[in-house]
């Protein structure tokens, strides 16, 4: 090997020393990033399961001091999320269907991807006061199905988004060997394209479902929360994000300590289904290979 | 879709088939397709519709004056939406300021640097704290940082920068009495919560370049960040972009994290410390009590308007700069 | 090259009569001349602007194996896509010409595509049986044109395909498991067996070994001579020695032109001409 000169050395050297200036900063950046996430979910947990117990789940909101708990928050959320994923998902499957299936780079399937794209990261405080427009004040009030319609509006975007992305994965060779056979464009779709993509559509409904589990800005609008037990959807209707926002603007510590109980559960709820999404997706991934 | 058929009778020579006909089934299939598309399309019309109609009192009344108005006022009824404009855009902006490098280095980290074994954990360890929904990162502001920021990092700040001169005669940088909520707690809300979504994106980004582009730079002996800076970056820099804009666009619209630790003053900020407001969390505070058909109520109404184009103009600006790149 | 485009398709008829009219029968083919199933006039086609055959006029007879043979991008496998109107679920695609199967014209506004692909069944060039069982998997045509009445039909159905595709004894025991777990060359008789099950009278292969080992492309082979038996099939190939074991009948194409087209062993021993002799001898050479 040449003998590097002594300019070139010290080039050398320059360079191995950025090289690993900016890699130990960016395992500081790593570092300093992971800590404080852990930090934040440790004292989530530790904090939340101070307030954990049976009441949580068994009583409704009562007076400070009396020990209540949150099922009317728990049933709430999972009432107006249920029904929220049960409007939003269809709708949002279609049109994936219709973007990957039929529209494909046509000029108007194209306006309907950005349109989805702009939808799937717009603010949800503003879906919240859209469907307050239209869903609330036409109707004298807040009420659980108005949270759903603002839940439904988020989750539609994302299934839209990830059942497109699926189907795009389904080899070509499965809609050529059905249409070789004699089916048509809706027997492809229904009987081969979308069975073969079905844990991957799965995967974008279980995503959705996290997402607007732990929405609150919209519901600020539209459900606004009660303090009872109520299966009612046309009346106002707790949920465990509104309880997390009445119960920590407070100064009693039993109610903080709802709070942060409240908070724990809907971040096991979120990233449970998260870890069950990616868990389907990798099913599907491997019979598909 | 069907269009001008061919009449082809025996005799006829030629058959174009580039047309065809749609079997009933498949046409109220499309047809019910289509219209799925159309709800998406509708839905975003419909939003920038009802908040100009909802809002129109308040542009009647103020005027485009209204977007510069500093005063904040329910009693005397005069509303300028600049404040929380300011505190949006400076939270934003300081949140981004903060996350962006961190997010950037924990991708470049997570798809260079780091044990193979390693990469996957952390990576989805990441993506997963991206789910964990805002109003947790409001309570711990609230509960932790907060309380923190007024006993020892503002003080601190205080006393350290007060010699830092003030933009005019009014913005002190870091004179502010130490309440530990204000413009500065709330950016780090934002940028803690962002975080995680701009090292993912960004991962997803860099991970997307071809590793022949890096054997090429390491081939020529390039080190590992000459490869990033030199043969990575460049040939992803609209999708880098892109992902800092989605990140602007998710700090610019965050309602719940904000709302716990702003401190909710609708005035010009005259401090980095000083409580002020954001447009999400002026609605999300007042909403509630503002009546319908009142202007306090069209105000609100306005203010989100004004915020749907803003996040508009950054999310399309994000997806114009990530698809272009998916494109090529 | 010496022949010009223009040429040959301006006069196409004189040359290409006398080679299409199948007075001859090929050794292995039954003792009566079969008639013709499809006959292709005058077809050109396009994929946007760019046109992809120029004029072809071929005959394909019934109960024999057609070989469609050149180099990629000759316009060999577009031909085939057009028999069965597989060009339809292309945009921007346009075929002009007739393509008659038993007389009917299949691109005439009045016949339906799906019909055609029932009667013209076709197998691709990488085995891909549906992500479904080796059963639905050959199920699937007959449920999707109701074929079978019953349950029992439906088996029958089902088993009848197998066995033509010389399938059966290897899945018998395993029906409900996923076609996907099959190995390659079983995929590709599986594939078979799903186009079998709705009786085509036609079946188009599309480089249907490609994908294969020499074995399972031999299995495959025998296959193709067993079902040519009671079926026109028609098969795109790269491998001239796969033209040749297999096929009848060879078709020749160059540049979107039908350049020469007649019985296989002709074709092989003696073509007519220089370009095809080339071809032949280049790829063995």
């Amino acid at each position: 090997m040449k003998q590097l000169t002594p300019a070139g050395r010290a080039r050398y050297f320059r360079r191995q020393l950025i090289d690993r200036l900016m890699g130990g900063l960016c395992v500081l950046a790593a570092g300093i990033g992971l800590v404080l996430l852990a930090l934040i979910l440790w004292m989530l947990f530790s904090k939340g399961m101070g307030g954990l117990s049976l009441d949580v789940f068994t009583k409704t909101m009562s007076q400070p001091g009396s020990g209540g708990g949150l099922a009317n928050a728990i049933i709430g959320s999972l009432l107006q999320v249920g029904i929220g994923a049960m409007l939003g998902a269809p709708i949002g499957m279609m049109v994936g269907v219709y973007l990957s299936e039929v529209g494909k780079e046509s000029r108007f399937a194209q306006v309907v991807r950005f349109v989805n794209d702009i939808l799937l990261s717009a603010p949800s405080v503003l879906i919240g006061m859209f469907v307050y427009q239209i869903a609330v004040l036409p109707f004298g009030g807040f009420s659980g199905f108005a949270g759903s319609i603002a839940l439904a509006i988020i989750a539609m975007p994302i299934v839209a988004r990830t059942t497109e992305d699926i189907l795009r994965l389904v080899p070509q060779a499965y809609r050529d060997g059905a249409v070789a056979l004699g089916s048509r464009e809706n027997e492809v779709v229904r009987k081969v394209v979308l069975p073969a993509a079905f844990g991957g559509i799965l995967t974008g409904i279980l995503l959705a479902v996290a997402r607007i589990a732990g929405e609150t800005a919209p519901l600020l609008f539209t459900s606004l929360g009660s303090d009872t037990m109520s299966l009612d959807m046309t009346q106002p209707m707790a949920s465990i994000p509104m309880a997390i926002v009445r119960y920590s603007n407070t100064n009693y510590a039993d109610w903080i300590a709802l709070a942060w109980t409240g908070a724990m559960l809907i971040t096991v709820g979120v990233l449970v289904l998260n870890i069950l999404s990616r868990l389907s997706f990798a099913a599907v991934s491997k019979q598909g290979g | 879709m069907s269009s001008a058929m061919n009449t082809a009778t025996p005799a006829a020579k030629h058959t174009a088939i580039g047309a065809r006909k749609l079997h009933p089934a498949d046409t109220a299939f499309r047809l019910s397709l289509l219209s799925a598309g159309a709800i998406v399309v509708i839905v975003l019309l419909s939003i920038l519709t009802i908040m100009f109609i909802g809002g129109k009192l308040a542009f009647d009344t103020f005027g485009l004056g209204f977007i510069w108005g500093t005063e904040w006022n329910p009693v005397t009824k005069i509303y300028g939406a600049l404040p929380a404009i300011t505190g949006t855009l400076i939270t934003a902006a300081l949140a981004l300021l903060i996350a962006w490098p961190i997010g950037f280095g924990i991708a470049f980290f997570l798809t260079e640097i780091c044990p193979v074994r390693l990469r996957t954990p952390l990576g989805v360890a990441i993506e997963l704290l991206a789910a964990v929904p805002s109003i947790v990162y409001g309570m711990w502001g609230f509960f932790v940082l907060a309380p923190f920021m007024s006993e020892y990092v503002q003080p601190w700040l205080t006393a350290t920068f007060i010699w830092i001169p003030p933009i005019g005669d009014s913005f002190f940088w870091f004179t502010a009495p130490p309440i530990g909520v204000g413009l500065l707690t709330a950016s780090l809300i934002l940028a803690i919560m962002i975080l995680p979504f701009i090292a993912a994106t960004t991962r997803d980004v860099l991970q997307q370049t071809p590793q022949l582009l890096k054997d090429g730079a390491y081939a020529m002996g390039a080190t590992r960040w000459e490869a990033l800076t030199g043969a990575v970056i460049p040939s992803v820099r609209g999708s880098l972009f892109g992902a800092v804009f989605l990140g602007l666009g998710r700090a610019l619209g965050e309602t719940m994290a904000v709302v716990f630790v702003i401190g909710n003053a609708i005035r010009m900020p005259d401090s980095i410390m000083a409580p002020s407001a954001t447009i999400a969390s002026v609605v999300a505070n007042n909403f509630p009590e503002a009546e319908p058909g009142t202007l306090d109520l069209a105000v609100l109404l306005a203010l989100g308007f004004l915020l749907f184009v803003v996040s508009f103009g950054v999310l399309a600006v994000a997806r114009l700069l990530l698809r272009q790149e998916r494109m090529s | 090259m010496a022949t010009p485009t223009a040429e040959t398709s301006a006069a196409p008829t004189p040359r290409a009569a006398p080679i299409q009219a199948p007075r001859v029968n090929v050794s292995a083919a039954p003792a009566v001349a079969t008639p013709t199933r499809i006959s292709i006039e005058h077809v050109n086609a396009f994929y946007g602007q760019k046109q992809a055959l120029f004029d072809v006029n071929l005959q394909i007879p019934d109960n024999a194996v057609t070989a469609f043979i050149g180099a990629s991008g000759c316009g060999k496998s577009t031909l085939l896509r057009c028999l069965n109107r597989m060009n339809d679920t292309i945009s921007g695609a346009r075929v002009e010409g007739q393509i008659r199967l038993d007389g009917v014209d299949i691109n005439s506004p009045a016949v339906d595509p799906v019909q055609v692909r029932t009667r013209i069944g076709m197998v691709f060039q990488k085995p891909s049986p549906f992500p479904m069982s080796i059963y639905d998997n050959v199920a699937f045509g007959a449920r999707t044109h109701k074929l079978a009445a019953t349950k029992t039909d439906l088996d029958a159905i089902v088993e009848k395909s197998l066995r033509g595709a010389a399938l059966w004894d290897e899945v018998k025991d395993r029906l409900n498991k996923s076609g996907l777990g099959l190995s390659g060359g079983q995929q590709q008789r599986l594939v078979i067996a799903r186009t079998l099950a709705v009786s085509p009278a036609v079946i188009l292969m599309d480089e249907p070994c490609s994908a294969l080992d020499p074995i399972a492309t031999a299995h495959i082979e025998s296959l193709i001579d067993e079902l040519r038996k009671h079926t026109c099939i028609v098969i795109v190939t790269h491998s001239m020695a796969q033209a040749a074991r297999v096929s009848q009948r060879t078709a020749f194409f160059h540049m979107g032109q039908l350049i020469e087209s007649g019985l296989t062993d002709q074709i092989f021993t003696a073509p007519k001409l220089e370009q095809t002799q080339d071809y032949i001898t280049g790829r063995f050479g």
